[in-house]
């Protein structure tokens, strides 16, 4: 989100989902760090079938997904490569005379200094550092370069790295010199992992901005809410989730509030997240669950599920939808909005909410972008915001015409490293994702029966060569270790992974992914660098000899 | 059977969801009507992926944490445990002691009322949530 707001002034998906279906011949699709067909199969299959009706499609991902095998390229890239794959690809589009020099010279900024940053560039020298071949750069340059219209798509496989901010910047670079940016079937397309993770963010559940991305720093802004709520507010952006729990670990933070969420199990390095929760004076959780992090708290308050309450959601296109009751609330547990008002009213605060709908009003009020929407008009498909009046259709295309920043802009880049390269104690890099039966943490989907038997443990992805150096037998037991801790885990042997690469999940709570990996993180977004950190695999028996 | 229309509650795509309800339970998810992104497709965790809104294992009652263990307590405990105890760390130590996390699984309406809990209740921009994961 941050590199977004950077180039183009607005973190979230510039285009629709539904402009998949329109791709054809001449349109392109690019997709980087995202196994789609897995984590948002209806977006995967739209896809598969745009290539079908003969969109080209070129991806980007060091392992074997679904879209890989039926890419017209497949860019298998090193871990933590991606700016200078992007670049190469940036570069020969510029040396071949493929930049739309047009969108350039009207809608951009810094395209000169951008020019001089790929003089490090070159396909040949990338494909060193990136493991693939110079010509296939210039191939899937090519695609992209004369495609009338190429869309960019990615998830967490570009985020998740200390570089994630430049991986970022590097794809929207792509998307400026290619002037595929404010019109149908282009656009750079972060797509959300989470049913609300766009929502959330565009309530300011997020340390440094009030609803609809406005910064708490700003006196204007923190004037109309103070109006509205009666109270003064404090200027000072408040700390991200790692630095909350550093802060509960040296006695700075003192009370923490979990909603929703399980960090126990979801954050990286649990072993500190565990510390950090414990030390923390006061601890509360809401959830539908005894998670592995209600399991810790002094007070646990049982929410309600999506099924038990009315509301909204907004989806990666910025489409806000309803959420509709559909049976009560099992149990004695409450609608979180309703938890939620009653705390706020036992703080002291005046105000009384009647239902879902009275809460959204008042947001919307307060939030420019989603002014325009109403119970009413979201019954029927929803609206996507920018929506700032009753009247408006809302925006289904960010950017037409001109950037929500004025121009776009070029942010020339290096090469950086990535976190933990493998050495010779921990010789393999460990990337962690998600399969389709399951979701995050497991605690909702493993507790469902036609998915918990789809995928009923951890199959961790070995490629033949390391198994075979290691010890490791497929469809046995296999020890992971990381300078964090060690996990034992079934071993799936498989060319889907590169040579270097083990693969998990961080769905099964008896083999915790989240217990390997690194609380390392980009230093501009503070996402972690989840898709990479160096590891070391082991025959079980081996390493309890060992131990 | 009664048939609600809503929104699927895993991933970003934003499903449309019917979901069908007898005697108090949901016994079936169907791909809701148009205008839709999913038209008639969903995916095995939208279709499949419902029971457990009604398993065994959901919190049915707040808990309190007492002599080590957590045992059920009464709304009205456990609220007041929360407020006060949040609003008592705030008072002594500032509101920059206290944090919350919330979720992107929860609604529009909610996160806005958790991050109006912690800046108008609290006086803390130490709100945050999982995004980045």
């Amino acid at each position: 989100m941050a590199g977004l707001a950077t180039s183009l002034g607005s973190g979230s998906m510039t285009n629709s989902i539904a402009e998949i279906a329109a791709m054809g011949p001449g349109d392109c699709m690019v997709v980087i760090g995202s196994n789609t067909t897995e984590c948002h199969p209806i977006i995967g299959l739209a896809m598969l079938e745009a290539k079908r009706r003969g969109a080209a499609l070129v991806v980007i991902d060091p392992r074997e997904i679904d879209l890989a095998r039926r890419a017209d390229v497949w860019l298998r890239l090193t871990p933590g490569t991606d700016v200078t794959l992007l670049s190469a690809l940036a570069r020969t589009i510029v040396d071949e005379g493929l930049a739309d020099t047009a969108f350039i010279d009207g809608r951009t900024e810094g395209f000169a200094a951008f020019c001089q940053s790929l003089a490090a560039f070159a396909p040949e020298a990338a494909a060193g550092v990136c493991g693939v071949a110079a010509d296939d750069i210039r191939r899937a340059a090519r695609i992209i370069g004369r495609a009338a219209n190429a869309a960019f798509y990615y998830t967490m496989g570009v985020t998740q790295h200390v570089t994630g901010t430049d991986n970022v910047l590097a794809v929207s670079n792509l998307a400026l010199v290619t002037g595929n940016l404010g019109r149908p079937r282009t656009g750079v397309n972060p797509l959300r992992g989470q049913n609300n993770v766009q929502g959330s963010c565009d309530m300011g559940a997020l340390p440094n901005v009030l609803t609809g991305y406005r910064s708490v720093a700003d006196d204007a802004v923190r004037r109309t809410f103070e109006a509205a709520w009666g109270v003064a507010l404090p200027a000072l952006p408040g700390l991200t989730i790692p630095k909350m729990l550093d802060g509960a670990h040296h006695g700075t933070v003192r009370g923490l509030f979990v909603f929703g969420e399980n960090p126990m199990r979801s954050d990286p390095d649990i072993a500190h997240v565990e510390r950090c929760l414990k030390a923390a004076e006061f601890l509360a959780v809401q959830d539908i669950f005894l998670t592995e992090t209600a399991a810790l708290a002094d007070v646990v308050l049982p929410g309600a599920s999506f099924a038990e309450k009315d509301g909204t959601f907004a989806s990666t296109e910025r489409r806000v939808q309803r959420v509709r009751r559909a049976i009560a609330p099992v149990g004695g547990s409450r609608p979180d909005w309703v938890i939620l008002a009653d705390l706020l009213a036992r703080l002291g605060r005046p105000e009384r909410y009647e239902s879902a709908e009275a809460v959204f009003d008042e947001m919307r009020r307060l939030t420019p972008t989603y002014a325009g929407m109403t119970y009413a008009r979201l019954e029927h498909g929803g609206l996507q915001w920018p929506c700032p009046d009753e009247n408006h259709p809302g925006t289904p295309i960010l950017h037409v015409g001109r950037f929500a920043r004025g121009l776009g802009k070029f942010v020339p880049l290096a090469a950086r490293c990535r976190a933990e390269p493998p050495d010779a104690d921990y010789p393999l890099t460990l990337s962690t994702g998600r399969v389709v039966a399951h979701y995050h943490t497991g605690t909702m989907t493993r507790r469902c029966f036609g998915l918990a038997g789809v995928a009923p443990e951890e199959l961790a992805e070995v490629h033949p060569d390391a198994a075979a150096r290691y010890g490791v037998t497929d469809g046995e037991q296999m020890t992971v270790r990381t300078r964090r801790g060690q996990v034992t885990v079934r071993a799936a042997v498989t060319r889907r992974v590169p040579p270097g690469m083990v693969f998990m999940t961080f769905h099964f709570t008896e083999s915790p992914a989240n217990a390997l990996t690194t609380a390392e993180a980009d230093p501009v977004a503070g996402t972690p660098s989840l898709k990479a950190c160096a590891a070391a695999i082991g025959n079980v028996q081996c390493s309890e000899e060992t131990r | 059977m009664q048939r609600i229309n809503t929104t699927c509650p895993y991933c970003g795509v934003g499903c449309s969801l019917t979901l069908g309800v007898a005697d108090g339970r949901i016994v079936s998810a169907d791909p809701g009507p148009a205008p839709s992104v999913n038209g008639p497709a969903l995916c095995s965790k939208g279709r499949y992926g419902f029971d457990f809104v009604t398993h065994a294992d959901r919190l049915k009652t707040p808990l309190i944490r007492s002599r080590g263990r957590l045992v059920p307590a009464s709304w009205d405990d456990a609220l007041a445990l929360v407020a006060d105890s949040l609003g008592t760390l705030a008072a002594a130590h500032g509101p920059q002691c206290v944090g919350g996390l919330s979720s992107a699984r929860c609604t529009i309406e909610e996160n806005y009322l958790f991050q109006k809990l912690f800046r108008a209740g609290l006086g803390s921009n130490n709100v945050d949530h999982c995004a980045r994961l």
